[in-house]
């Protein structure tokens, strides 16, 4: 992976190939997902306390290989703090976390990235003053081949701009005109949209999205769900957080209902219905035995 | 979908005031400001002072004036693109150059070496700024405020108070004046320094524009967090910006000697707050993340244009440090204006 996610300070991703923009990277990722304990992702009692607030509680978590994850849970359920946790954004108190069966902890979310997990955060992670594809590449630049770019470190911006636009075009944001317009001028769907599309091109082993959907209006919501289907496609992992039951229901294989800190069931959409997902997600009603 | 995605604007500038097109235009290039000024007050001191102002040697005389002062902007300005600021950036060039002068005339160093011994050490002290305030978590003010005493103490103690005087350079190490030399084109007198100040920001305005670890720094100045998730490595890439920063200092630290002459532990002290108002009046924000390094060069030579124009014009030194004043002010409150897009 690291030859493809080559980010850090300066030292560019000059290896990023143009035609395939990073899209799967070696697709050794792809090959290394499942070995092991059968799951590319797995974390028990993973707990995090803000001072007095416990906003993981002893979560468990599993994701399988080409599956597509849906998450849900009430706010403050402790969602987003999971995947921070899984990302090393946030480091946890207690807990075990395996990737691919072996034990793991990110230090940064740099290091997860490195793994080829892509993560679109609920703040999105963007830099407002960049631009777009600034931002789509922060991290990984393209640095120009030969001379300027061996020894003086010129970035490639022409290339960088063609991918980022192609990428945009692949979600259908074709509203955004200038690929060099900052992030800070756009729309929130917008901002999504580019948030979404360059955690879809670079992943390489899992994409994790955030809310990604919370922004965007009906068509491009149905693009990121496309987009998402595509993803899985590529032999990916995905774990799709939403509060939109419609959208999980329609594209998760299982889905992970998250109550007070942890993991309270996970449930199969085809055996249950948004109803009963809601029960459990509430409270109302116990979750199956066989769900836990 | 016809529209060229180079040509396309980003906005819909019709539907805008006038006003407002201003306020669009200056938002993707806030270095419009600083330069707008500079070609102005050039114009109008022109003007009014005629010749003596407006001749190619009063010219180069200006930029010879704000070489120093514009190198230590241009440290200035790295540090705060990325939202901090550096207190520090005339003591660590005093102190430098105090070291070199004292290895090469003092200690009889080869005054190479000497210059070399600088600029690692301007290199250090940077990191040092830099270290305390990414790993120890300390605001950059108070950080910086900290290193400037540091530094002035130690530059005092090693220099015993006493400077090192022109002809013992001359003597032991003339390397050290390097930068004092001139070029005579026309009636203009260009200083070696003055050329390595434009080299310095040209070498970094393609730092920032043109290379990954530029992006970065804007990232970090603009949201560190964001920067962070987004996969930089926010901490590192500050320390290497305060270390560049002190490096740049330490150049300025050779350069001064030429400009000087001598080496006086006393000079600069007020270094640190003019690069400071070189930058701001170069609209870069104080907040990180906007404005273009190119406009603390203009910033530098708006203050040494006032300076020498208004002095032509026969007004009294009070009303220049009067004028500089309301620049500061005026320039903080376009940039205010400026970010009010983004919100
Ligand atoms: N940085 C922080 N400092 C203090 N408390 C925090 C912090 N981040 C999260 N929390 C707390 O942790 C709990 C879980 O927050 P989290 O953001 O994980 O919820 P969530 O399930 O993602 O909610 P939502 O659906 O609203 O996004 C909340 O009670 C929140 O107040
Ligand atoms: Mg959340």
């Amino acid at each position: 992976m690291s030859d493809f996610v080559s980010g850090g300070d300066g030292n560019g991703g000059g290896k990023v190939g143009g035609e395939n923009g990073g899209k799967n990277g070696d697709g050794k990722g792809a090959d290394k997902n499942g070995v092991g304990d059968g799951l590319v992702l797995r974390a028990r009692g993973l707990t995090k306390r803000y001072g007095r607030v416990v906003a993981l509680d002893g979560a468990d978590f599993d994701l399988r290989p080409r599956e597509i994850l849906g998450m849900i849970g009430d706010n403050g359920a402790g969602k987003s703090s999971l995947i921070k946790a899984l990302t090393g954004a946030i480091a946890i108190d207690e807990g075990e976390m395996f990737l691919n069966g072996e034990a793991f902890r990110f230090h940064s979310p740099l290091e997860a990235r490195r793994a080829g997990i892509e993560t679109v955060y609920q703040n999105l992670a963007l830099s407002p003053a960049l631009s777009i594809a600034d931002n789509m590449f922060m991290g990984r630049e393209i640095r120009r081949r030969g001379f300027l770019g061996k020894y003086f470190r010129a970035l490639d911006r022409r290339e960088m701009q063609r991918v980022a636009r192609e990428k945009l075009n692949d979600l259908g944001l074709m509203t955004i005109q200038n690929i060099n317009q900052a992030v800070e001028t756009l729309s929130g769907g917008q901002r999504q949209g580019v948030a979404v599309a360059r955690a879809a091109a670079f992943g390489s082993r899992v994409v994790i999205l955030d809310e990604p959907t919370a922004a965007l209006g009906v068509k491009e919501s149905r693009r990121v769900l496309e987009l998402i289907q595509d993803v899985r496609a590529r032999d990916l992992s995905v774990v799709l957080i939403s509060h939109d039951m419609p959208h999980i229901f329609e594209v998760a294989d299982r889905v992970h209902i998250h109550r007070l800190g942890r993991r309270l069931c996970v449930v199969d959409p085809r055996v249950h219905s948004m109803a009963d997902a809601v029960a459990f997600m509430t409270g109302a009603r116990e979750p199956p035995v066989e769900a836990r | 979908m016809s529209h060229t995605p180079q040509d396309a604007p980003a906005f819909d500038a019709r539907r805008l005031s006038p006003l407002g097109r201003v306020q669009h235009i200056l938002h993707r290039n806030p270095t419009l400001v600083p330069v707008i000024v500079l070609l102005a007050s050039v114009g109008a001191f022109g003007l009014l002072a005629g010749e003596k102002f407006f001749s190619p040697f009063n010219l180069s005389l200006i930029i010879q004036q704000v070489s120093i002062i514009g190198i230590l902007a241009a440290a200035q300005s790295l540090v705060i693109l990325t939202a901090g600021i550096d207190l520090s950036v005339a003591a660590i060039m005093v102190l430098i150059s105090v070291i070199t002068g004292s290895l090469a005339v003092k200690l009889n160093v080869p005054p190479s070496l000497a210059i070399l011994c600088g600029l690692f050490a301007g290199a250090l002290a940077g990191a040092m700024n830099g270290v305390l305030v990414t790993r120890f978590r300390l605001p950059p003010f108070i950080v910086t405020l900290g290193t400037w005493n540091i530094f002035f103490a130690l530059n005092l103690w090693l220099s015993g108070a006493q400077s090192i005087r022109s002809q013992d350079i001359d003597e032991a190490a003339p390397l050290l004046k390097f930068f004092g030399n001139n070029i005579a084109v026309g009636g203009a007198r260009l200083t070696y320094g003055s050329v390595l100040m434009v080299v310095i920001f040209a070498a970094l305005w393609y730092l920032l524009n043109r290379t990954a670890w530029g992006r970065h720094v804007y990232a970090i100045g603009d949201d560190r967090d964001a920067a962070e998730l987004a996969g930089i490595r926010t901490a590192r890439t500050l320390i290497s910006v305060y270390a560049l920063a002190g490096l740049v200092c330490a150049v300025g630290a050779w350069a001064a000697i030429g400009r000087v002459g001598s080496v006086s532990p006393q000079s600069f002290y007020e270094g640190n707050l003019q690069s400071i108002t070189a930058v701001v009046i170069g609209g870069i924000s104080l907040f990180g993340g906007r404005g273009s390094i190119m406009g603390a060069l203009f910033g530098a030579l708006i203050v040494g244009v006032f300076q020498s124009g208004l002095r032509l014009i026969g007004v009294d030194v009070l009303w220049q440090v009067f004028a500089i004043g309301w620049l500061i002010i005026l320039a903080v409150a376009i940039d205010q204006w400026i970010r009010k897009l983004a919100a």
